[in-house]
């Protein structure tokens, strides 16, 4: 029982973090039918940009206005990145074939990574402690403050999303530009804003996620966003590509799965348990547990 | 109804190609406020690449499209229905996964705030709309969405509503009810060009035509004309003499 209790707060900490990285995947996908791999740098990208801010702009301070200032900051500069590379990587390739735009996805992604080894270095930097090590035991059950910080922010800002997209204006434009570009265009919705408008919705929840990253594995690298890219998109190809609450439910369920692996059998096969049960799922349901209209665009 | 000498809406020497291969060869037409003008023609002739270049999804190679002294060539798609040109495309393309209320809300999108007298009209000329306003668009009968798509055009009170095909796909007795509505929306004073396959019907429908070959107009005049015409009976409405 301790086991799995405390693996359920594990699980649900690193859930959180995948959910956030993969509504990136999802929403991008959901409007251009376009995996944007240069999404998992950009999260690796905004754990750097965050600790920059932290020791280059906020001095250190690590009170809760300088933290949230951190986020802040950091979210509205991987939104710029992210509005840019759309920009340069993708719109050009808009019409063109889609292995043109893999293959700029890939390169995007190839030269964010570098960029990052380029300005902090090719050695592991240590993010800084934003949240206090503050720790409860509940019984054998450990939760640290972080894990709490973590979640809660991850699900206020999910809840947020969700409501954008349902009781908006600018969410039905999404949805109907998720739909039908065309047909979009001709209700007066100039898609190009919806797309840009989604590049900084996704990287600026993905700056969050790659900030708690660093706030809970303390160690960041400049090629990790390959690491939790790929956990991330696979979260969102288990809760069927392109839909919205599928990401957020896909991320939990695997970041739970993973914890329990880990928890149960052992971390070392955590990674192979994770890509059969993404088979397993695919097998099963091929448009992950809650996509339905992969398959429908032609 | 009431039609007047005013040109609303005109195109000249319209040429458009997929690639390098012409699909409108250069075309002129006109439309007056108030009319109901039919394009006819046979599959392929480039009737939706006409209407998709009148707003703005296909880009003209060359010549003029204009609206209200307006040219549409050089804007972008998503401007063309703030100027009052609604489009309701083949196909229907109605927003399968949404509620047919929140398909008509999108229709709104221009505005400010929903006109809800133009809510209640829609849902006056097609009440099976206002029965099935919580039901998934995609899940509609043929007829029912194509009355969704045309519905779904006019939440942007258009001044000028472009129809394509809207009897394609639909069994006659829906066909019959939509034409009528469609006379019922040209009596409010909705200008309509009408894109169809069905000439006959279109042409009791519209004042006048225009039939389209391979990307160039054969023949035009009033619509008694071209029902009178032998060509038109030959070509179009499976009438030989
Ligand atoms: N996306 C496209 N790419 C290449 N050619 C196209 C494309 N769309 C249409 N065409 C060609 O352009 C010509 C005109 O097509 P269009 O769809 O405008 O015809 P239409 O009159 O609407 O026919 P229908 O009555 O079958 O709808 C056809 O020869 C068609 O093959
Ligand atoms: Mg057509």
């Amino acid at each position: 029982m301790d086991i799995f209790l405390q693996q359920l707060a594990n699980g649900l900490t690193i859930g959180s973090m995948f959910a956030l990285v993969a509504l990136g995947y999802t929403m991008v996908y959901g409007v251009m039918r376009l995996i944007n791999f240069a999404h998992g740098d950009m999260v690796a990208a905004a754990a750097f940009v965050g600790l920059t801010v932290y020791t280059q702009i906020m001095g250190e301070a690590t009170s809760l206005g300088a933290v949230i200032m951190i986020f802040l900051l950091t979210a509205i500069v991987m939104a710029c990145i992210g509005v840019v590379l759309e920009r340069l990587a993708y719109r050009p390739l808009r019409t063109a074939p889609r292995l043109s735009a893999v293959v700029s996805a890939l390169g995007a992604s190839l030269m964010i990574q570098n960029g990052i080894m380029l300005v902090w270095g090719p050695q592991m930097r240590i993010f800084p402690e934003l949240v206090p090590q503050v720790y409860w035991n509940l019984g054998n059950v450990v939760i640290s403050l972080i894990q709490v910080v973590i979640l809660l922010l991850s699900l206020v800002l999910m809840v947020a999303l969700y409501l954008f997209i349902e009781k908006t204006r600018m969410g039905a434009a999404i949805r109907a530009s998720s739909i039908d570009q065309d047909a979009a265009r001709l209700m007066g919705i100039n898609v190009n804003r919806v797309i840009a408008l989604i590049f900084i919705i996704g990287s600026s929840l993905g700056a969050v996620g790659g900030l708690f990253i660093g706030l809970y594995y303390r160690g960041i690298t400049f090629n990790m966003g390959w690491q939790y890219g790929l956990y991330a998109f696979v979260a969102a190809i288990i809760g069927g590509i392109g839909n919205i609450p599928g990401a957020m439910l896909g991320g939990m369920l695997l970041g739970l799965f993973n914890a329990f692996i880990a928890g149960y059998i052992s971390s070392t096969w955590a990674d192979a348990f994770t890509f059969i049960l993404l088979i397993a799922i695919l097998v099963i349901r091929p448009t992950g547990i809650l996509g339905e209209r992969v398959a429908e665009k032609v | 109804m009431t039609m007047t000498n005013d040109i609303l809406f005109e195109i000249n020497n319209l040429e458009v190609s997929y690639g390098s291969i012409a699909a409108i060869k250069g075309i002129s037409l006109e439309v007056r406020k108030g009319e109901i003008v039919a394009i006819l023609g046979a599959n392929g002739a480039g009737k939706t690449t006409t209407m998709r270049a009148i707003s703005q999804l296909l880009k003209a190679k060359s010549g003029s499209i204009r609206f209200k002294d307006r040219e549409l060539t050089s804007m972008p798609a998503h401007k063309v229905v703030r100027l009052g040109i609604s489009h309701s495309p083949e196909g229907r393309r109605v927003f399968g996964v949404l509620t047919v209320e929140e398909n008509l809300m999108l229709g709104a999108f221009t505005r400010s705030r929903v006109n809800q007298k133009t809510l209640r009209w829609i849902y006056e000329l097609f009440p099976r709309l206002e029965e099935r306003k919580k039901q998934l668009a995609g899940t509609l009968s043929g007829g029912e969405q194509q009355m969704l798509a045309i519905g779904r055009a006019l939440m942007s009170n258009p001044e000028m509503l472009l129809l394509d095909e809207p009897s394609l796909g639909i069994a006659p007795i829906l066909v019959k009810a939509i034409f009528k509505q469609i006379r019922e929306i040209a009596n409010s004073g909705v200008t309509i060009l009408l894109v169809e396959q069905n000439a006959k019907a279109a042409l009791k429908l519209a004042d006048r035509g225009y039939v389209l070959d391979v990307g160039t107009i054969a023949i035009s005049g009033t619509a008694s004309e071209l029902l009178a015409s032998s060509k038109v009976q030959e070509a179009y409405l499976g009438k030989k003499h």
